[in-house]
């Protein structure tokens, strides 16, 4: 018990990081999944299955990265893995940018049905960035508990400040961001900040290593 | 009963715009549908607040009399295009523009496009609003049908863009691509009428975009309305003497609609009346509903 509270004791340190880094997922995967509803509209309009699709996708995608971040987060956790998931995670959004009209023209011509185009397209577009997002939350977890008791604790103080992030993330995003932007200059400027944050946790993660 | 009673009735009542009965209430997913009456209107209104929209009215003592002075407008586009055989409606409304362009056009194929089945429903139960061979609805969003109409290379000669509640923007049809895909559905004689935004921010921004998409195009507002048409067509536009002779033509017919076609050529101006510089919406850039407000 007391060599394992040592060895994590530095991590505790970084706490302030970890929390910067899960508000800035949270803030992300909000504003992705607001943008959603304008990448797709083209294709498959405006209608409430549209949002049905994207929601249903980023909550399925989310779920299964919690499961696989938790799962990765037992064998030794550490701040370079978890930078690695923010570079992969920056890496995800770029085909939104680069190929989702000819995803959502492909997936047009092949099903009729707008609900189950948008579905498939949503799948294409949101599943893998926003699975990776998702693994950032249970590993967060993990990076900043140091005892059974407060775990809990931790648990509550990382969902408030990344879900705080989400919240932050859809109100700039549907108030501001669209009414100064193009959609593709806010996807890149994410993909710009998810490459900064994984930089600074595999350099903060190679100094203690 | 006492004076200050008396004094609170008559403020009440005279504070009371002219009452409607509301004959039908329904709530759609999009939005809340009522059908009012007062007086010889029977009007279909999207409830949002007190302020009610009025989206269609029939008058129920004349009813081919078009009632609203946009839906009069836009039949300016017949002055491009006299006899259109194929005809495209998007937003059905209580179906004002769909029933009297079937009965002036017996021999037309007519597509509307409405979104919202509750719409339909109430279009026909009270506005005598009829589905035939000839006039069908399309219960389907606007940009998913035309870009697959689109594809199949289907053409009309008059599109009627009337799908905007003022309350909510679809955003996705205010775009250079949704006109460039409207504009490619258009057939070697086609014409498109679009009953825009007339005021606010957003009147610059969509005509810098119609602009982009048809080149010069009618800009037509009526002195007495507040409304703008747009009237654009890939071909070039007639001269005023060409619509004058348009519109004697089509006086006659007309009239039982209740629309002066001969008073619309001289309002009808290619003058560019907005910001130039506005930028122009797109696919990636369509705050529409902010812009509105601004």
């Amino acid at each position: 018990m007391s060599s394992e509270t040592a060895n994590q004791k530095p991590l505790k340190q970084i706490g302030w990081v970890v929390l910067l880094l899960a508000f800035t997922s949270g803030f992300i995967i909000m504003s992705v999944e607001l943008l959603g509803g304008r990448i797709l509209a083209p294709y498959f309009g405006s209608s409430i299955y549209v949002w049905g699709s994207i929601i249903s996708i980023f909550m399925v995608a989310l779920s299964v990265g919690y499961l696989i971040g938790g799962r990765l987060s037992v064998n030794r956790p550490n701040l370079r893995r978890y930078g690695l998931f923010f570079v992969l995670a920056a890496l995800g959004l770029l085909p939104i940018v680069f190929f989702a009209n000819q995803a959502m023209d492909a997936v047009f011509m092949a099903i009729d049905d707008p609900r189950y185009g948008s579905l498939l397209a949503s799948t294409l577009l949101f599943f893998i960035p926003t699975a990776i997002l998702g693994m950032i939350a249970p590993y967060s977890v993990r990076l900043m508990v140091d005892n059974t008791e407060r775990s809990g604790q931790v648990a509550g103080g990382l969902y408030f400040i990344s879900t705080l992030g989400s919240a932050l993330g859809t109100l700039l995003t549907s108030f501001y961001l669209v009414l100064w932007f193009d959609m593709n200059t806010i996807l890149l400027a994410m993909v710009s900040i998810l490459l900064l944050a994984g930089v600074l946790a595999f350099t903060l993660g190679s100094k203690r290593s | 009963m006492s004076r200050g009673y008396l004094i609170l009735l008559v403020a009440l009542i005279s504070a009371t715009p002219l009452t409607a009965d509301v004959i039908h209430r329904e709530k759609s997913i999009y939005r809340n549908i009522e059908v009012q009456e007062s007086g010889r209107d029977r009007c279909l209104v999207f409830a949002q607040r007190s302020d009610d929209r009025r989206q269609s009215c029939v008058n129920l003592k004349d009813p081919d009399r078009v009632v609203f002075s946009y839906v009069r407008m836009a039949f300016a586009g017949l002055l491009l295009n006299e006899r259109p055989r194929s005809i495209l409606i998007v937003g059905l409304g209580g179906g004002t523009l769909p029933t009297a362009l079937g009965d002036l056009y017996p021999e037309a194929t007519i597509d509307v496009i409405e979104i919202d089945a509750a719409v339909v429903r109430v279009a026909e139960a009270y506005f005598d609003f009829k589905v035939t061979d000839r006039v069908q609805v399309w219960v389907q969003d606007a940009r998913v049908f035309i870009k697959r109409a689109g594809r199949r290379g289907d053409h009309y000669d008059l599109i009627i863009l009337d799908a905007f509640t003022g309350e909510y923007i679809p955003e996705h049809l205010m775009t250079r691509e949704f006109l460039q895909e409207v504009r490619s559905l258009l057939s070697d004689t086609g014409v498109l009428v679009a009953n825009t935004f007339s005021s606010s921010d957003l009147y610059d921004y969509e005509s810098a975009t119609y602009r982009d998409v048809f080149g010069k195009f009618f800009n037509f507002k009526l002195p007495a309305s507040g409304n703008r048409v747009v009237i654009a067509s890939p071909n070039p536009l007639p001269d005023t003497e060409a619509l004058r002779a348009a519109a004697s033509r089509l006086s006659k017919p007309l009239s039982r609609f209740g629309v002066a076609i001969d008073s619309f050529p001289r309002f009808l101006t290619t003058r560019a009346d907005w910001d130039e510089d506005a930028p122009v919406l797109t696919d990636q850039f369509s705050p529409a509903n902010l812009l509105k407000n601004r």
